[in-house]
């Protein structure tokens, strides 16, 4: 775990130092991590397990917009877990609230294909189309066609800094969205 | 949307490192600045005996009490922004005007006075202190609310009353230049009275704005 723990710590420094790429390995590394955690946290909480994936995005959001109050003297693990924890409290909270408005349509939710569930495509997705165009547009070309911040620029017809900027405050107003209850 | 990909994206976003809080706060603080002493001007001013006064050390001991509290809490701020401390950790800080108030009380009952302690106590301007405070406050828990925005507190409550006493803290530093009422007795009662309430408000506003 310490070792561990010293390579996610220095993969961070790194990405805080303008390493993209270490920041990519750093977020792909913790992930499955996260996704255990949350597993753990919904199974414990007599959640369905499948919202896991839901909450792991959150969390993933949220170390990236909140990446500034990592303090760069201290270890990456017990930021990244605070603020996993604090969203899987979140998420359960809110999630407990909506089974419970859910009860009316329980009838309805029996009905529906059980499979439906599985191919849902996520709540952060879900979120996407109530975006402004321009950062739906982007966050669509980056997130779910897999296209860089060039190619992106050219296919939406805009400058690459605009792609940057509608690319940073799209993922901020999905956070927020996330945040509603 | 795959994790994956949204980890693509976020990768992509890199390069907008956010900014940190302390400066953003300190930043936030010195543009609410003008605004308060605006309004601390234009409804009160500083007392005309100011030179008289500032011979007189429980004139200085309110400084050093308003002081204290927004130095204390600007640092507890800081600290609880971030996502892995708690306030028991730091909160202890808050404790340092206190101290410096009861070591002020204890020096003035040990000196000879024309009023007795209840007078001073309830002194002339309470209800002027009780509303000046929170109004000269209120620009700086504005700026101080937006500042620590970018923040990730575990407590977003606790995150924001913090923020409501360091406003508090700044608001009577403002206010002290003008209350004629210089007995600790008077700033112990009043002044903390003015400072909970915008702790409250900063709490409340705090548990709604804070949260990330």
């Amino acid at each position: 775990m310490r070792g561990r723990d010293e390579e996610w710590t220095g993969l961070m420094r790194a990405a805080n130092a303008g390493d993209a790429a270490a920041y990519r390995r750093l977020l792909e590394a913790v992930a499955p991590v996260l996704r255990a955690a949350t597993y753990r946290g919904l199974a414990r909480a007599g959640q369905p397990v499948d919202q896991s994936e839901d909450i792991v995005q959150e969390i993933l959001l949220a170390v990236h917009l909140k990446r500034q109050t990592w303090d760069a003297t201290a270890p990456f693990a017990p930021w990244l877990f605070a603020i996993a924890r604090n969203k899987l409290i979140d998420a359960l909270r809110r999630r407990g609230r909506r089974v419970f408005v859910n009860i009316d349509d329980f009838a309805e939710t029996m009905a529906a294909p059980a499979a439906g569930d599985t191919l849902s495509p996520g709540e952060v997705a879900a979120h996407l189309d109530g975006l402004p165009a321009r950062q739906r547009d982007v966050l669509k070309s980056v997130a779910v066609e897999s296209a860089s911040i060039k190619e992106t620029a050219t296919r939406l017809a805009m400058t690459e800094g605009a792609v940057r900027v509608a690319l940073h405050r799209g993922l901020a107003s999905l956070a927020s969205k996330l945040r509603e209850p | 949307m795959q994790t994956d990909r949204l980890i693509a994206a976020l990768a992509a976003d890199a390069n907008t490192t956010p900014r940190r809080i302390g400066p953003m706060l300190a930043l936030a603080l010195l543009a609410a600045l003008p605004v308060s002493v605006a309004l601390f001007m234009s409804i009160l001013g500083m007392r005309p005996d100011m030179r008289t006064a500032m011979h007189n050390p429980f004139f200085d001991l309110k400084f050093m009490v308003t002081l204290a509290l927004a130095f204390a809490a600007i640092v507890v701020s800081l600290h609880l922004a971030r996502p892995e401390t708690s306030f028991d950790r730091w909160g202890w800080l808050l404790v340092l005007p206190v101290v410096i108030i009861a070591v002020g009380i204890a020096a003035e009952m040990t000196m000879p006075h024309q009023r007795p302690w209840l007078s001073r106590l309830i002194g002339n301007n309470a209800m002027a202190c009780m509303a000046s405070i929170p109004l000269f406050a209120l620009p700086f828990l504005a700026a101080a609310l937006l500042a620590l925005r970018r923040g990730a507190p575990a407590n977003p409550t606790l995150a924001g009353m913090t923020a409501g006493l360091l406003a508090a803290g700044l608001g009577a530093t403002l206010y002290a230049s003008h209350c004629a009422d210089d007995s600790p007795l008077f700033v112990m009662v009043w002044y903390s009275l003015a400072t909970a309430f915008v702790a409250a408000v900063g709490a409340i506003a705090g548990r709604r704005v804070l949260r990330y």
